[in-house]
C-alpha cells in the first residue's frame, strides 16, 4: 500500500468514528431529557414527547437536499470533464438521497399520526412536494437501469440528475410559497442564543450530515470494488 | 430561425399522415368519454354546503389528465421516429446548432399539443354541459402548463428513447418532474372554470412562469448531451 492510500483509508477511519461518535452523542441528547419540549400548542400539537421526532425528521430532510446537490453537482461536472469518477459520485449520491427522502417522509408521517391525526394529508403541498422529490430520484434510478452502456449511462443520468434537482427548491421553498395550503409548519429557531433546543438540533445535524457523507464514501468505495472486479473479468476471458 | 425549418418539416411529415394527431386527439376524447361514463349522472349532483356540482370539482382535473396523457403519445413518438432510418444522424450532420433541433421539436409538439387541447375542451364542454367562466384565462393557464409540459417532456423524450425500455420509460421519468405543473395548473384551471377571477391565481401563474423559463433554459444547456454519441 502507498503512502497516500494509507492516508486516505485513515481519515476514511476517522470519518466513520466521527460520524458513530456522534450519532450516539445526538441520540442521548434527544432522549436523556436534555432537550427541551416546547409546551406551546403552536410548535407542536397532539402528544408533547412527539416533538423529539423534530430532531431526527429535520436533519434528515436536509441531509436528503444536500444529496442531491451533491447529484445535480457532479452531474454538471461529468457532462463537463466526461470523468467517470463523478458518475460514480453522483450515483452514489443519489441511492443515499433516495433513502433519506424515504426516511422523511417516514419520520414525518409518524409525528403527522401523532400531531395531526392522519399519517397523510393529501393536498397538502409541503407533503406533495416531499413525496415528488422522492419520485423524481426513484426515476433517476430507473434512467440507470435503463441504459447498459457505462458512458452513455452517465451522460443520460447527469442530464437527468440536472433535471430533477428542480425538486430540491419547490420542496424546500413549498412551506414560504404556499403558506395557506399546508399545515407543515415552518421551524422558526433562534439560531443566535445556544439554547438546549439549538444545540441538540446542530448536533443531529452535524451527525446525520456526517452520516450522509460517510454513506456516500462508502458507497463510492464499493463501486470502485466493482469496477475493479470487473476489469479483472474483462481480463481473464481475454 | 434555423429551428423554424426542423419544425416545419415536422409538422409536413405529420400533415402528410395525421397519425400521431388523430390519435392524441381520439385518445383525448376517449379520457373524456371515459370519465362522462365512469361519473354519469353523479357529475351533476349539488354538494350542498359550498353550493357547486361534483363536476365542478372533478373538471380541472379531467381536462389535465386528457391532456398530460394525450401530449405522453405524442411526445413518446417524437423521437422514436427520428430512430429509424438513421433520420436523427441525419439531423445532426445539419449545419445547426443542437439547440435548434430542441427548438424545433418543442415548436412542432406544442402545435400537435395545440390543436389536440382546442378540440378537447369544447368537447368536454359538450358532454358534460358545462360552462366555462373565464376562457381567457383558461387559455393563458393552459398555454403555460402546455409550455412547461412540452419544454420538459421535450428533453426527456430525446433522453428515453437513447435507453433500452424507449416509450415506457418516458412516462416513468417525466410525470415526476412534471408534477409541479400539473399542480399547479389544475388548482389554477379550477379556479378559471369556476370564479373565473384571475387575481386568485397569480401564485399559480408565476410559478408555472418560473418553470417554463428554467426548463427552457436547462434544456437549451443539456440537450446536446441527450443525442450526442
Amino acid at each position: 500500500m502507498t503512502n497516500t492510500e494509507t492516508r486516505k483509508d485513515m481519515s476514511k477511519k476517522i470519518l466513520y468514528a466521527m460520524t458513530a461518535v456522534l450519532m450516539l452523542i445526538s441520540v442521548y441528547m434527544v432522549f436523556s431529557g436534555y432537550s427541551p419540549i416546547p409546551v406551546s400548542t403552536k410548535e407542536a400539537t397532539g402528544d408533547p414527547n412527539n416533538f423529539k421526532i423534530f430532531y431526527f425528521h429535520v436533519p434528515i430532510a436536509i441531509t436528503a437536499y444536500v444529496a442531491f446537490a451533491i447529484v445535480f453537482a457532479s452531474g454538471v461536472m461529468y457532462l463537463r470533464s466526461k470523468q467517470q469518477k463523478w458518475d460514480i459520485i453522483a450515483l452514489s449520491a443519489a441511492e443515499v438521497g433516495v433513502i433519506f427522502a424515504f426516511l422523511t417522509l417516514v419520520s414525518g408521517s409518524i409525528w403527522a399520526r401523532s400531531a395531526w391525526g392522519d399519517y397523510w394529508v393529501v393536498w397538502d403541498v409541503r407533503l406533495n412536494t416531499s413525496l415528488v422529490l422522492f419520485l423524481i430520484y426513484l426515476s433517476y434510478l430507473m434512467v440507470r437501469q435503463a441504459v447498459e452502456e457505462p458512458e452513455k449511462r452517465a451522460r443520460l443520468s447527469a442530464v437527468f440528475g440536472i433535471v430533477g434537482f428542480i425538486g430540491v427548491p419547490l420542496s424546500f421553498m413549498s412551506i414560504r410559497l404556499w403558506n395557506k395550503a399546508t399545515i407543515h409548519p415552518v421551524a422558526e429557531l433562534n439560531y443566535t442564543t445556544m439554547s438546549p433546543l439549538i444545540l441538540t438540533f446542530f448536533v443531529n445535524f452535524a451527525a446525520y450530515l456526517l452520516l450522509v457523507i460517510s454513506l456516500i464514501v462508502f458507497k463510492i468505495e464499493n463501486e470502485q470494488v466493482k469496477e475493479k472486479v470487473n476489469e479483472l473479468k474483462r481480463q481473464k476471458n481475454l | 430561425m434555423k429551428f423554424l425549418e426542423i419544425a416545419g418539416k415536422d409538422l409536413k411529415a405529420e400533415f402528410r399522415t395525421k397519425q400521431m394527431l388523430n390519435s392524441m386527439m381520439i385518445f383525448a376524447f376517449l379520457v373524456i368519454v371515459i370519465f362522462s361514463f365512469a361519473f354519469g349522472n353523479e357529475s351533476s349532483i349539488l354538494i350542498p354546503g359550498i353550493n357547486r356540482k361534483v363536476v365542478d370539482l372533478l373538471a380541472p382535473g379531467i381536462l389535465w389528465i386528457a391532456f398530460t396523457f394525450a401530449g405522453m403519445l405524442g411526445l413518446s413518438r417524437s423521437f422514436a421516429g427520428e430512430k429509424e432510418e438513421g433520420c436523427l444522424e441525419g439531423l445532426k450532420l445539419c449545419p445547426v446548432d443542437r439547440s435548434d433541433i430542441y427548438n424545433g421539436k418543442v415548436l412542432s409538439n406544442a402545435v400537435l399539443m395545440f390543436l389536440m387541447e382546442i378540440i378537447t375542451i369544447p368537447i368536454f364542454v359538450i358532454l358534460f354541459s358545462y360552462g366555462i367562466k373565464n376562457i381567457p384565462g383558461l387559455l393563458l393557464v393552459v398555454l403555460l402548463g402546455t409550455c412547461g409540459f412540452i419544454f420538459v417532456g421535450t428533453l426527456l423524450s430525446a433522453l428515453a428513447v437513447n435507453t433500452r425500455t424507449r416509450e415506457i420509460l418516458l412516462p416513468v421519468i417525466l410525470f415526476p418532474v412534471l408534477l409541479p405543473v400539473i399542480l399547479s395548473a389544475v388548482t389554477a384551471t379550477g379556479t378559471m372554470l369556476a370564479t373565473g377571477e384571475i387575481s386568485e391565481i397569480m401564485g399559480e401563474i408565476q410559478l408555472l412562469a418560473v418553470y417554463d423559463v428554467i426548463f427552457f433554459i436547462v434544456a437549451q444547456m443539456v440537450f446536446e448531451y441527450t443525442i450526442e454519441d
